[in-house]
């Protein structure tokens, strides 16, 4: 086990050190103390190292990360895992804006809640929500599945894509284009392996699936009244 | 951007600590805001008397027979406080409407930053630490106090342009954000008789609420109305003489965490600026809704 003590030696210290970690390093576990909320904590890392961080972080933790796996003993700022290719983010408090926005893979687990625009823009990250979720998630969500044990705020998949939303509670309201859709047995078997992924022990057959319209991805010539 | 933070103490004890856990707080805020900052602080009581604070660019001559000419003008002892280039006027506290307009008149230059029985507000150009430094602001004492670190973007980097903006008698106001509709409101507030002196946003914001009290709402219904009446994006941190009360716009895209312990609830634009606070790792600490009144009082 490393440590490496944000307070002593500097985030930009931190950020090289676990970037340079080549994908056979030996050095696969590490500890980050005093984060402090500083931002950009452990982003951009590309080899398949464990690295927990003691507290919260500010905004963008974990971002842009690929293979590694970072666990978060606190809550997170705005953008945790945002644009995550890879690995997975665990955090084990609360998450604030947009977390996991516009990620293309990996698995991010919010032990919390998250807040507003949760999986904005998400292009196939799998997005794990304990608690509630906020307004505006997954707006514009083109792949990737956001599962929501608690409740979804307002605009639930505004303009959504083709992302799977899967939310266990209420829905305050659905966005544009945003229904709810027949939960088949291959949705129950994708929920099933990403609780346990996420180790939340919840049963798919509590879920409800929503989706895609898909009213908004051609023109329609009623409609031209509204541009 | 801008950075916001305040503090509101329920452990009477830490009130000696206020102005130096408050600076702290508003200098790690210095990237979200390093144009200017302003601090408003809630003291003691001057048993019966309200404090008037004023601004001058040039307070050496100012401020040097103020207080004389004062109170020779409205005929009662004035007492007279210098700090930088802010001065605390101590008057009767039915004289504080005669003393605005005479301060008007004897120095045209001057600018009233606040008035209350409790309430002082310091605000100037400048990196938070150095603006901090010249009022000595971790020296102060008191029971609430809300800072503000300023990224200009609606108005001119200038004083008036800092926050916080008084709202009224030991009200005060800062803003994280920009009002869209603050030209058309700033005009039907003119016609309303409201007093708005710059093109500032906030300002705006800051004589809306102060309008709808003057109209019978309380701070809390005031803010409520704003969540309808203001369009545009903003966090708002009030202070009352006993409270201080948090509102986000419906949309609530500019960052704010929250902490609660026994001893005091905290506001900051990001959790950085809550990380010293004293038992701030055992703290309830959460983002607080949108469009959702949060009051504090004591």
């Amino acid at each position: 086990m490393q440590t490496f003590d944000v307070a002593e030696n500097g985030l930009r210290e931190l950020n090289q050190t676990l970037q340079a970690q080549s994908v056979d390093t030996n050095q696969t576990n590490w500890e980050v103390k005093n984060p402090k909320g500083s931002h950009a904590i452990a982003v951009g890392l590309d080899a398949p190292i464990e690295v927990t961080v003691k507290g919260s972080t500010g905004y963008y933790c974990a971002g842009m990360n690929q293979q590694a796996t970072v666990r978060v003993e606190g809550s997170v700022g705005p953008g945790v895992a945002e644009n995550m290719m890879s690995g997975t983010v665990v955090v084990e408090g609360d998450a604030s804006q947009y977390a996991g926005a516009t990620g293309h893979g990996g698995l991010l687990v919010i032990k919390g809640n998250a807040s507003s625009r949760c999986g904005i823009s998400m292009k196939g990250i799998d997005i794990v929500v304990q608690g509630n979720i906020g307004h505006m998630c997954a707006f514009m969500a083109q792949a990737g599945n956001l599962v929501v044990c608690g409740d979804a705020g307002d605009a639930l998949g505004d303009s959504l894509y083709e992302a799977r939303l899967f939310v266990r509670g209420s829905v305050k309201s659905l966005g544009a284009d945003c229904v709810e859709k027949e939960m088949r047995p291959e949705h129950i078997e994708i929920l099933k392996d990403l609780l346990d992924r996420a180790e939340i022990d919840a049963k798919p057959e509590d879920f409800k699936r929503y989706g895609s319209a898909r009213n908004l991805y051609n023109f329609d010539v009623d409609n031209s009244a509204a541009y | 951007m801008c950075g916001i933070v305040g503090l509101f103490l329920k452990d009477r004890t830490l009130e000696p600590q206020l102005g130096a856990m408050l600076t702290d707080m508003l200098i790690t805020m210095t990237d979200r805001g390093p144009d200017s900052a302003g601090i408003a602080i809630y003291g003691s009581e001057a048993n019966g008397k309200s404090k008037l604070t004023v601004q001058s660019d040039d307070p050496d001559a100012d401020f040097a027979s103020l207080a004389d000419e004062l109170s020779e003008q409205i005929g009662s002892a004035v007492s007279l406080q210098r700090n930088d280039t802010h001065a605390v006027l101590e008057l009767e506290a039915a004289q504080v409407e005669a003393a605005r307009a005479t301060v008007r008149d004897l120095r045209p230059g001057l600018r009233v930053m606040s008035d209350g029985e409790v309430i002082e507000i310091y605000k100037e150009v400048g990196l938070p630490e150095d603006v901090a430094a010249r009022f000595d602001l971790s020296k102060m004492s008191g029971t609430h106090g809300i800072g503000h670190t300023r990224m200009a973007t609606e108005s001119a980097v200038t004083t008036e342009g800092a926050h916080p903006f008084s709202t009224g008698a030991d009200q005060c106001l800062v803003h994280n954000g920009s009002l869209s509709n603050h030209n058309s409101l700033r005009r039907k507030l003119k016609r309303e008789g409201v007093r708005v002196e710059s093109m500032n946003d906030t300002e705006v914001g800051a004589a809306y609420l102060t309008w709808k009290m003057q109209q019978g709402a309380t701070l809390g219904e005031a803010l409520e109305n704003s969540i309808e009446d203001l369009d545009g994006f903003f966090n708002f941190v009030v202070g009352t003489k006993d409270g201080f009360g948090v509102v986000r716009d419906p949309i609530a895209c500019k960052p704010a965490v929250m902490a609660e312990t026994d001893q005091y609830v905290a506001f900051g634009s990001e959790y950085r600026a809550l990380v010293n606070l004293p038992g701030i790792e055992d703290a309830k600490v959460w983002e607080p809704e949108p469009a959702t009144v949060y009051f504090w009082s004591h």
